[in-house]
């Protein structure tokens, strides 16, 4: 599997240009969107990244006992699923904001995902997904000579 | 159109979007409990302070990401999360306990202890 580092950076700026470019695609509507696509606001929610050895997604829930999700992936969906109960408390409730309930996310994952190659992380709340890329799929460098 | 966004300037003059963590606040006859969901922040990036009685939660989300990673798709871009609230007199901002785990921190304020909720015993003669 790849080497990781923490470059918050790294992640943020292409990110941002993948932002401006995904407003712009909810903006407009053409065509109907893939079956598999989520609600705006969905929760939780989803990043995916590639690089040349890995394909990663990145699930933000915070609060979870990671026992308690169910993560498998079949036919290059990934699903995960879970829930996470109401904050308790008896007395006044003055917000309500965060999501609660059973929720379950299903992201299309390219082709070349090796299902054997699998790694789940949960920390900070994130849960982390990393599958390496079939050798046939992985870029190669080609050397000028 | 999203509400939870801002922006806000930093030291070298950036402008920056930041996202307001959503919470949950409730009140007992302890004091108000605040969960907020921030993923991606450990201790070490939670910033919260009191100052003429604003609470205010900062913090920065920080993911492990593989080296020369692309974005393929992302609902979550914005790094910074920042909330403030006003806190009413009767509770003691020198109290406040917080705990951050699993990306969920939670705020407890406590009321201070002669505005807490008393029984008034009535003696009848």
């Amino acid at each position: 599997m790849a080497s990781v580092t923490s470059r918050s950076g790294a992640w943020f700026d292409p990110f941002e240009q993948l932002r401006r470019e995904m407003d712009s695609l909810f903006e407009s509507s053409f065509g109907p969107a893939s079956i598999r696509s989520p609600a705006r606001g969905a929760f939780p929610a989803v990043n995916v990244g590639i690089s040349p050895e890995s394909v990663d997604v990145y699930l933000f829930l915070p609060g979870l006992d990671p026992e308690k999700l169910d993560v498998s992936l079949e036919d290059h969906v990934l699903t995960v699923s879970g829930e996470r109960p109401p904050t308790e408390g008896d007395g006044r409730v003055y917000l309500r904001e965060r999501f609660s309930g059973a929720f379950t996310r299903a992201i299309n994952l390219p082709d070349e995902v090796d299902p054997e190659n699998s790694r789940a992380e949960y920390r900070n709340g994130v849960l982390r997904v990393s599958f390496g890329r079939r050798q046939e799929a992985r870029v190669r460098r080609i050397e000028v000579k | 159109m999203n509400t939870t966004r801002d922006s806000q300037v930093t030291a070298n003059n950036e402008r920056v979007q930041t996202l307001r963590p959503p919470v949950d606040v409730m009140e007992d006859e302890h004091g108000i409990v605040l969960h907020a969901d921030m993923p991606g922040v450990a201790s070490e990036d939670l910033n919260i302070s009191v100052e003429d009685k604003v609470l205010r939660i900062e913090a920065d989300a920080r993911l492990d990401t593989p080296d020369e990673m692309k974005a393929v798709y992302a609902e979550f871009r914005t790094p910074r999360y920042v909330r403030e609230f006003s806190l009413s007199g009767e509770l003691d901002a020198q109290k406040i306990d917080a705990t951050l785990r699993n990306g969920l921190l939670v705020l407890k304020i406590p009321k201070h202890e002669h505005a807490k909720p008393r029984k008034i015993s009535v003696n009848v003669r």
